[in-house]
């Protein structure tokens, strides 16, 4: 083992080359600083891809009643008012200019057909009018490949496939982070003024997930174990539709659109099991028998009719994706679900082949290629699978600073902006316009420091020390034994459905994995190894894990992405809270906090404008 | 579905050699599930790189039975019972270890190929029929699988003077954009070379987003360069022309 | 240590199974063929008495069309004193410059690579940018190939004239009026020239005359007739090499066709048409 290492000094480092880490280095590198931007994967090959929808923005291109207001309101309401006001209306007031600057940088979305050829925007659960700009089904990768272009000629510094393993500290203050390459296994020191973390997601905590391994949740653990406060970490979106079979697949995404092109859910004895399932925020807006959906479906997706003329409402198949998923869920749990833990959904009873083809051509294939299964003549099978976290690192809305001077988060490691469910379409506007905002902010802060923080070289040799004890381990367990058996008990414990007595063991299971990850042995050496990257993985897993659990506990209440059979309903007096952990010692403390609510005159201006009702926002607050 | 039989190279830039691994196969494995099996429970540092596992990233690139294709996109039931599936790093990039390549070359060209920049006082609205040509281009993934096969990178190691498929796909999303004010055609010819080019479409063949690198991209810009370069009447009317 | 598969470089090198070597082993198969029948029939258009076996009454084999017979071509060697010397240049140079072939027959030819990630011998390598450059006269060839797809319909036109008068000694038509009619050699003609315009018409250097070169930018509204164009060109350019394949077996076929008339071992069938439009044929001229 050796500790040199090599040694790099930027004003502002982004840890994670996704959409929000590369528009916080594009920005902070325009504003003068000079910028360093370090990345677990390739460049380009971020979890940002898989984002297939869109982008959502009020541009008003093809609805003009459209308007920033109306996008507040249904993140807000979408997010059962779990969301921090500010972050929603920075979004949906910014998310338009970010989009509009994505073309400008050389980004091709879909025109409108209306011969004015503007930027398209397109339906999705949740949002009132058409509002996702899109490029076919594979708007993350055009998002990612014209950032990543942009950011190349920006004069950032990229440092590939490198993972951080901490962030240092000057006394209160972020000093910058020591980490490893994945190549060589050499430790790698980052001096940074400021720091952003854009590191993405938490899906590799649960046995079912659509993400890849890289969304292990880095960003919330680096930055909780620097002393940052996370909150939301209730709050998870299980996707009511991945795949399930075959097992290598189980977990893989079916896009919200098939449901929008006309897919219906069934269990196995048939039925059309969503009209059980409308929650009070919804009656009234969904259709209540099979024959009223089924002319919406005519009118609306065949007939091309405009919605707004149609006097049926939209099959309940559209509601949003936290509702969707409870009843998946609980098909499958009252035993009628299919052989593998799922149920149908169903496109080839009811559009032809051809317009499957032509509507869903990469769901088509991906059954195709992946699952052997045609689309077109059978029904696909589907259950829930952990799809985004909600919750993050605690940030200021106009700064995106935590509570560590120095240390910024944007996209989907902060919190606040989704509340307790995220609507499709906002993670991608989430990314640019809080992206920036950290990009930003996190210039001017370092522009402030005349000097560079100082590192610790004696914590450094312990870092490292660290970094090599599963070399030193012997006769322990292999990383990916272990992590299977963290998915699993996070899935038990955390899932859909969450109660108390199931929690406490997930937290006596965790601290036995603990004991485990102390002893967890890497074979071979430091070279390129990703047994010994997952071993060192595992430490942040446990963190964001029990983080995760113990919000769970303190939030008696479900709300959105966090279910409890216990508490089920609003609660009144956790509507206005949020709840935050952070680090005590050597253990974690929660607590409950304030969340910021709407202003008085915001909030009576939408009521007037017939955007809020009233007796919705009572219902969500648990006073109805 | 039984057992597997996988060859998988395993070494380093020094050098290495092929070996077998038996596996447990269950049901709709792709190649990349039966790597990831192997990790788990017989090689833990064998290196491969994999990202999304549904073909959208491009990141686990390999040589599957000689042929440059995904292998998260590889289903083991193309294969024969009992056949040995051989899996190699991409050859014409420098080893890391094992199934992992040093990429940072594309990476460099990337830089080399100026970004779009709008004309001046573009105006932002275009038809779908005009963008069509251009998302083609914009699909790739960036898996280099194209510069792996290219034989003039591959076999002819021309990296200094040749920018390989994946780059002049690049340039056609550029230099087609209704919108871009640059010229690239003399990039295109000088530094990029890609008059090395011997349209063989091995590039196109192995495209797992079907993109048609050779027809789509590469013709049309040899075109724009015997425009500039080779068409005596051409270059003859673009000075009546005054351009 | 073994030798280690990852570097060894050279023809035929190659990890794949499955049998790579079958395609360019047909293309060396057909191309080869097709060259020496062509060479053969280019050679040969005269029989023994001196007749024509380059046409059969109003049937003249694209081979030989336009033809040319001036005087100074009999004083070269008695080998090459052919009419198709003065033709095939045009088309041998169109296919041998195209797109399409240049992709066969650096793959079956010159084994440049002889398939995809298989090893090729690793000789000096200078793509088209030395001796190859002249491939980018290309679409100079297109101009001419164009000409020759209303050449080689008139041909297939007049193959409808019969001379009412037979078939005269030299295998033309006879001396004297003709008379519409309409011989299965007719058809082969007409799909010769048909097939021919798909395969020109698909040429990617017309795809960019047409559009290609342009940038779209509203192209719909401001080159409504080039967009339309363009797309026709794309389209055919899609099967560019079925095009291109069967364009030239065809004319291979259609020329032994009339030679085999010629030759008097095949009978062609055909029939008079509309006898009342007889004398409209006269408009279009006399005999060979």
């Amino acid at each position: 083992m050796s500790d040199s290492y090599q040694s790099f000094e930027y004003d502002v480092l982004v840890i994670g080359a996704g959409g929000a880490g590369l528009r916080a280095a594009i920005e902070a590198s325009a504003a003068g600083c000079k910028t360093g931007l370090v990345c677990k994967s390739l460049l380009g090959k971020a979890h940002t891809v898989m984002a297939e929808g869109g982008i959502a923005a009020a541009l008003a291109t093809v609805d003009s009643r459209d308007s920033w207001q109306q996008h507040f309101v249904d993140s807000m309401i979408g997010g059962n008012l779990g969301n921090h006001w500010r972050m929603a209306q920075i979004h949906a007031q910014q998310a338009p200019d970010r989009v509009r600057e994505l073309e400008k940088w050389g980004a091709v979305f879909d025109r409108t057909t209306d011969g004015k050829g503007n930027i398209n925007v397109r339906h999705f659960g949740g949002h009132t009018y058409k509002r996702l700009a899109h490029v076919g089904d594979r708007t993350g990768l055009e998002l990612i490949r014209t950032l990543q272009d942009k950011g190349v000629h920006s004069g950032i510094d990229v440092h590939m496939e490198c993972t951080i393993y901490a962030l240092l500290k000057d006394g209160d203050r972020i000093a910058g982070a020591y980490g490893y390459f994945r190549e060589t296994g050499r430790p790698v020191l980052f001096k940074a003024k400021s720091v952003v973390v854009s590191t993405g997601g938490i899906g590799k905590l649960f046995f079912i997930n659509s993400n890849s391994w890289e969304c292990a949740g880095d960003g919330f653990a680096l930055s909780y174990l620097a002393g940052a406060e996370l909150c939301d970490m209730e709050y998870i979106q299980f996707h009511p539709t991945g795949m399930v079979w075959p097992p290598s697949v189980r977990g893989i995404l079916i896009t919200e659109g098939v449901r929008g092109e006309g897919g219906v859910l069934k269990n196995t004895k048939g039925e059309r099991f969503m009209f059980k399932y409308i929650p009070p925020k919804y009656q009234g807006k969904y259709a209540e028998t099979e024959a009223e959906a089924d002319i919406w479906f005519k009118k609306v997706v065949i007939d091309g009719v405009k919605e707004d003329t149609v006097t049926e409402r939209k099959p309940p198949e559209l509601m949003s994706r936290d509702v969707v998923a409870r009843a998946l869920w609980n098909e499958i749990k009252e035993g009628r679900g299919t052989e593998h833990g799922g149920v149908f959904l169903d496109i080839a009873t009811r559009r032809s082949a051809e317009d499957i083809k032509k509507k869903l051509p990469s769901m088509y294939h991906q059954f195709k290629q992946l699952a052997d299964v045609d689309i077109t003549k059978v029904p696909m099978e589907t259950g829930p699978t952990c799809h985004y976290m909600m919750g993050g690192v605690k940030v200021d809305p106009e700064t995106q600073m935590s509570n560590v001077p120095g240390l910024f988060a944007a996209g989907e490691c902060a919190a606040g902006m989704h509340g307790s469910n995220r609507l499709g379409g906002n993670s991608l506007s989430d990314l640019v316009v809080f992206g920036k905002l950290a990009g930003e902010h996190a210039a001017i802060y370092a522009k402030k420091l005349k000097d560079f923080p100082k590192v610790d070289d004696a914590q450094l040799k312990g870092l490292n020390k660290e970094m090599n004890q599963p070399f030193e381990n012997q006769n322990g367990e292999v990383s990916y034994k272990i992590l299977a058996n963290l998915q699993h008990i996070m899935e038990k414990g955390a899932g859909m459905f969450r109660e108390e007595p199931t929690m406490e063991q997930c937290l006596k299971d965790l601290e036995g994995l603990k004991e485990r990850v102390k002893k967890v042995t890497a074979e071979g050496n430091r070279m390129f190894n990703p047994g010994w990257h997952v071993a060192l993985d595992l430490r942040n897993m446990l963190a964001v894990g029990e983080a995760i659990v113990r919000a769970a506990k303190e939030r008696k209440e479900s709300r959105g992405g966090h279910t409890r059979t216990d508490f089920t309903g609003y609660s009144k007096e956790f509507a206005k809270k949020r709840v935050v952990v952070r680090k005590k010692g050597a253990g974690m403390e929660v607590i409950r906090e304030d969340l910021p609510q709407i202003p008085k005159e915001l909030e009576e201006e939408l009521v007037n404008a017939h955007m809020l009702k009233p007796e919705i926002l009572k219902q969500l607050r648990g006073e109805a | 579905m039984g057992k597997v039989h996988l060859r998988v190279y395993r070494g380093n830039s020094e050098g290495g050699q092929l070996r077998d691994y038996e596996v447990e196969a269950e049901e709709g494995m792709v190649v990349l599930d039966v790597i990831h099996k192997i990790q788990a429970t017989q090689s833990s540092d064998l290196a491969c790189r994999w990202n999304c596992k549904a073909g959208k990233c491009g990141s686990c690139s390999a040589e599957i039975n000689g042929k440059p294709r995904l292998m998260c996109m590889t289903r083991m039931n193309e294969f024969k019972e009992g056949e040995v599936i051989t899996v190699m790093p991409m050859k014409t990039f420098p080893l890391m270890k094992d199934l992992a390549t040093d990429v940072s070359w594309n990476y460099e060209v990337n830089k080399k190929i100026p970004p779009f920049t709008p004309v001046e006082g573009a105006v932002w609205q275009w038809e779908q029929e005009d963008a069509d040509r251009v998302q083609e281009f914009r699909k790739c993934i960036e898996c280099f699988l194209c510069q792996d096969t290219c034989h003039v990178l591959r076999d002819h190691d021309k990296m200094t003077k040749f920018a390989g498929p994946r780059f002049f796909v690049r340039t056609a999303s550029l230099e087609m954009h209704p919108l871009d004010a640059l010229d690239r055609t003399e990039l295109l010819k000088q530094e990029h070379g890609i008059g090395l080019c011997n349209i063989t479409k091995c590039c196109t063949e192995v495209c797992p987003e079907s993109i048609h690198i050779t027809d789509n991209a590469i013709i049309p810009l040899k075109e724009r360069v015997v425009d500039k370069y080779y068409d005596p009447l051409r270059i003859l009317w673009n000075k009546i022309l005054g351009k | 240590m073994a030798t280690d598969v990852r570097t060894q470089k050279g023809l035929g090198v190659t990890l794949r199974k499955d049998p790579w070597w079958l395609e360019p082993l047909f293309y060396q198969c057909l191309f080869g063929g097709f060259t020496v029948y062509a060479t053969w029939a280019a050679l040969n258009p005269y029989g023994p008495n001196g007749q024509h076996y380059y046409e059969w009454g109003p049937y003249l084999s694209p081979m030989f069309s336009p033809f040319f017979n001036p005087a100074w071509l009999h004083k070269l060697p008695a080998l090459l004193a052919t009419p198709a010397l003065l033709v095939l240049w045009a088309p041998a140079g169109f296919r041998g410059t195209c797109y399409y072939y240049r992709k066969a027959y650096y793959r079956s030819v010159f084994l440049d690579p002889p398939g995809c990630a298989v090893g090729e011998p690793c000789a000096k390598y200078e793509g088209e940018t030395k001796f190859f450059i002249f491939q980018n006269i290309h679409r100079y060839f297109f101009y001419v190939a164009l000409i020759f797809i209303f050449i080689l319909s008139w041909d297939a036109v007049l193959a409808l004239m019969w001379p009412i008068n037979g078939i005269g000694p030299d295998n033309g038509s006879a001396e004297g009026p003709k008379q519409f009619g309409i011989g299965v050699g007719t058809l082969v003609m007409a799909l010769n020239a048909y097939l021919l315009g798909g395969y020109t018409l698909g040429c990617h250097a017309f795809r960019h005359l047409v559009g290609g070169g342009l940038d779209f930018l509203r192209v719909k509204k401001n080159h409504p007739v080039r967009f339309i164009l363009w797309r026709f060109v794309t389209k055919l350019n899609e099967r560019h090499m079925q095009w291109a394949l069967v364009s030239m077996l065809w004319v291979g076929f259609t020329d032994f066709y009339i030679r085999m008339c010629a030759m008097g071992v095949w009978h062609d069938f055909h029939i008079s048409l509309f006898p009342f439009l007889n004398s409209i044929g006269h408009v279009f001229g006399g005999s060979n």
